[in-house]
């Protein structure tokens, strides 16, 4: 029976964490971390989780943590945010190299500067490179669900590699809203144990790990992991429907929100998903037929899924929560726009930047937006397809 | 299953490399020749040598094999040709020349 | 969305804005609602004006931006009547709650012109008389219960007293002190 609870989404994280008990939590506790490591510290505490704890003196050292754990055959977990996972950069890259699945509970915080606490989503956008699975939340129900799927898709033996759990910086990770929680043996049935073929202790065969890989290898590595991210597909939907059989609720790679007849769509992730499906309602009720795709997991980027179901739109704007100065758009647009590309006939396709630092989005934020795409359709995909909306501004913008 | 570094090579696919280059054996430096690399040779003489053992702990390439207290003669395979054993014998018992190839 | 209630929180960093937004959503949550409850963040700063929501209804509301066109606001501190435009997007049809001892019709003339619904309670007075502190989170929490009517005011009561008996189990002496708090805060919101 599921419990119903009022969570906020640090907390429901916290909560699916003392449900898995990991054996190492690795974090930087003070800013920029989150509030995640200080309600684990509490069932530390209190005795409720047996795992170690291990506070170290930055991000680079909780990933380096981590990453010696996983190593040595455990489970290991951390948290963090903004510049704390932009400081665990370097190690980002070698978890996934080395083929370690961590998992990483990130809130997604602008990157300073200027400085800036607030939410977008520039830190996990920073790592899209990584080699890191990344799911995405709407909600705290969506951030505790991923958060229960994550470490069967990561530890899957052809997968084998490190994932992130993104939700948006105190617009989920801070409001208190219903949820609906799993009983701790149910989620310990479905999350497992973790027994690696290989550890560095405990076993009697030796182990080496993270060698240097001179050019004649380094390259096949990387094809490893590449396939190893392609397996990650067909894992996270595996996982998604044992999740749903067990506990009822629906996951893919992501969420089609009234596409069905949609004559215009807007793509994006995070919790604006939810302003948008209320703003969606009040235009269906007008008679407008608009839709929306709300993108779960980002790496492995699912772009064929992506691309078959924006087939039949006139045309959609992409919404990126991060900027990345390519001077043509974001990072969701630009794997949009490659997806598409393979369609023979393409809906109009735009960039609309928003949310950056905190700037708030409403459901008349996003009539806009539809507005604007009907306009597109009409003339045939006219005007600029990089646009940024909310600024002030001294001229008339687009948005 | 493990895989053996013995059978992986640069001519390996990268299917039959092992995930993240881990290795599941110890002693994986004796696969490869790094005696390939050397450019001086050390030269041991027995006949001065007192088998103190100075030069064993010394070598970085563990290339003087010691077995029952006794030193033998290098291990060419592995010896890179440093010197150092040449340098911390007390008893002239080791030269270090060019090596001709 | 049918028979959604929101609410707009104003107060000052440290005086419990936030922690009476939360437990507003707690209460409602207590009695079946779907409930929003979320500060506004910024640097956490003691003093400076902050801003915190709640939107309570009966299905699950998927909305996550800020809310412009409150039904409700709660002053907790009077003095940001001043620096502060509280009534900003409030709806004619809703109503203010501040946090001071004068009567609704003297504050009135401070609040920009708003035509709606005006109420005041002395959270100062009362909690002072009851908590033997300035604590004006209870007070202003019971108010705005009384004045939305978003809740059952008794059933409100019992809730929280399950709630404080939780909350302050190693200190029971003072639950007695917050449940009269919040029953003297119902019967003294003038309006």
């Amino acid at each position: 029976m599921s419990i119903r609870e009022r969570l906020s989404g640090n907390e429901a994280i916290a909560y699916a964490m003392r449900q898995i008990n990991p054996d190492v939590f690795a974090a930087f506790p003070i800013t920029p971390s989150t509030e995640i490591p200080q309600y684990f510290a509490q069932y530390v505490a209190n005795g409720q989780v047996d795992t170690e704890y291990v506070t170290v003196e930055s991000e680079h050292s909780s990933m380096s943590t981590c990453i010696g754990a996983e190593a040595a055959g455990v489970r290991a977990v951390t948290a963090t945010s903004s510049c704390g996972l932009a400081f665990m950069y370097e190690l980002l890259y070698v978890a996934a190299s080395a083929r370690l699945p961590v998992t990483l509970a990130c809130v997604n915080r602008a990157l300073t500067g200027p400085i800036n606490i607030n939410n977008d989503h520039s830190d996990s956008m920073g790592a899209r490179d990584a080699g890191w699975i990344q799911l995405y939340a709407e909600n705290n129900q969506e951030a505790y669900d991923n958060y229960l799927q994550a470490m069967r898709i990561a530890e899957t033996p052809d997968v084998r590699l490190p994932i992130m759990v993104c939700q948006d910086g105190f617009i989920t990770s801070h409001a208190v809203e219903n949820i609906l929680l799993e009983e701790d043996d149910a989620v310990k049935a479905f999350v497992g144990e973790y027994h690696p073929e290989h550890a560095l202790i405990g076993r009697e065969t030796p182990l080496a790990v993270g060698p240097y890989d001179v050019s004649p290898y380094y390259m096949e590595h990387k094809v490893q992991q590449a396939e190893a991210m392609k397996n990650a597909k067909r894992a996270i939907l595996d996982v998604a429907a044992d999740f749903e059989k067990t506990f009822g609720r629906k996951y893919g790679f992501f969420e089609e929100y009234r596409m069905e007849d949609a004559e215009v769509a807007i793509v994006l992730i995070g919790s604006t998903a939810g302003t948008a499906k209320a703003c969606i309602d009040q235009l269906r009720a007008a008679g407008r037929k608009v839709g929306l795709i709300k993108l779960r997991v980002f790496r492995p980027f699912p772009g064929e899924e992506l691309a078959e179901a924006l087939s039949h739109v006139k045309a959609a704007a992409i919404m990126d929560k991060s900027e990345s100065f390519s001077a043509c758009g974001g990072p969701l647009y630009a794997e949009t726009c490659a997806a598409c590309y393979a369609l023979d006939s393409r809906p109009v396709l735009i960039d609309v930047v928003y949310g950056l630092g905190g700037r708030d989005v409403a459901t008349e934020d996003i009539a806009r937006v539809y507005d604007h795409l009907f306009l597109m359709a009409e003339n045939g995909g006219q005007g600029p397809k990089y646009i940024h909306m909310g600024q002030r501004s001294s001229e008339q913008e687009v948005l | 299953m493990a895989k053996c570094a013995k059978d992986i090579n640069e001519q390996s696919p990268w299917q039959d490399l092992t995930p993240g280059g881990e290795i599941y054996e110890g002693g994986t430096a004796r696969l490869t020749m790094t005696g390939e690399w050397r450019a001086n040779i050390p030269v041991w003489h027995e006949e001065k040598c007192k088998q103190c053992l100075l030069c064993a702990p010394f070598c970085p390439d563990s290339s003087i094999p010691v077995t029952d207290g006794k030193r033998a003669d290098f291990d060419f395979d592995h010896c890179k040709g440093c010197g150092i054993c040449w340098k911390v014998c007390p008893f002239g018992a080791i030269d270090f020349v060019k090596e001709e190839k | 969305m049918k028979n959604m209630v929101e609410i707009r929180w104003h107060g000052r960093g440290g005086q419990g804005a936030k922690t009476a937004c939360l437990l507003l959503a707690d209460a409602a949550f207590a009695s079946g609602k779907y409930v929003q409850g979320f500060p506004e963040y910024g640097p956490e700063r003691m003093g400076a004006p902050i801003t915190a929501y709640n939107r309570i209804s009966d299905e699950r509301c998927t909305i996550h931006s800020n809310i412009y066109e409150p039904d409700y606001v709660v002053v907790v501190d009077e003095t940001l009547l001043q620096s502060v435009d509280v009534t900003h997007g409030l709806s004619p049809k809703g109503a203010i709650v501040i946090n001071t001892h004068k009567s609704p019709d003297e504050v009135r003339p401070l609040l920009r012109g708003y035509e709606g619904r005006v109420y005041t309670i002395d959270a100062r007075a009362i909690s002072e008389r009851t908590l033997g502190k300035y604590f004006p989170n209870t007070p202003m929490l019971a108010a705005i219960v009384k004045v939305s009517g978003v809740l059952d005011p008794w059933r409100f009561v019992s809730d929280m007293e399950a709630s404080f008996k939780h909350k302050f189990a190693t200190k029971p002496q003072v639950i007695e002190g917050n449940m009269e708090c919040l029953t003297q805060s119902l019967k003294e919101v003038r309006g």
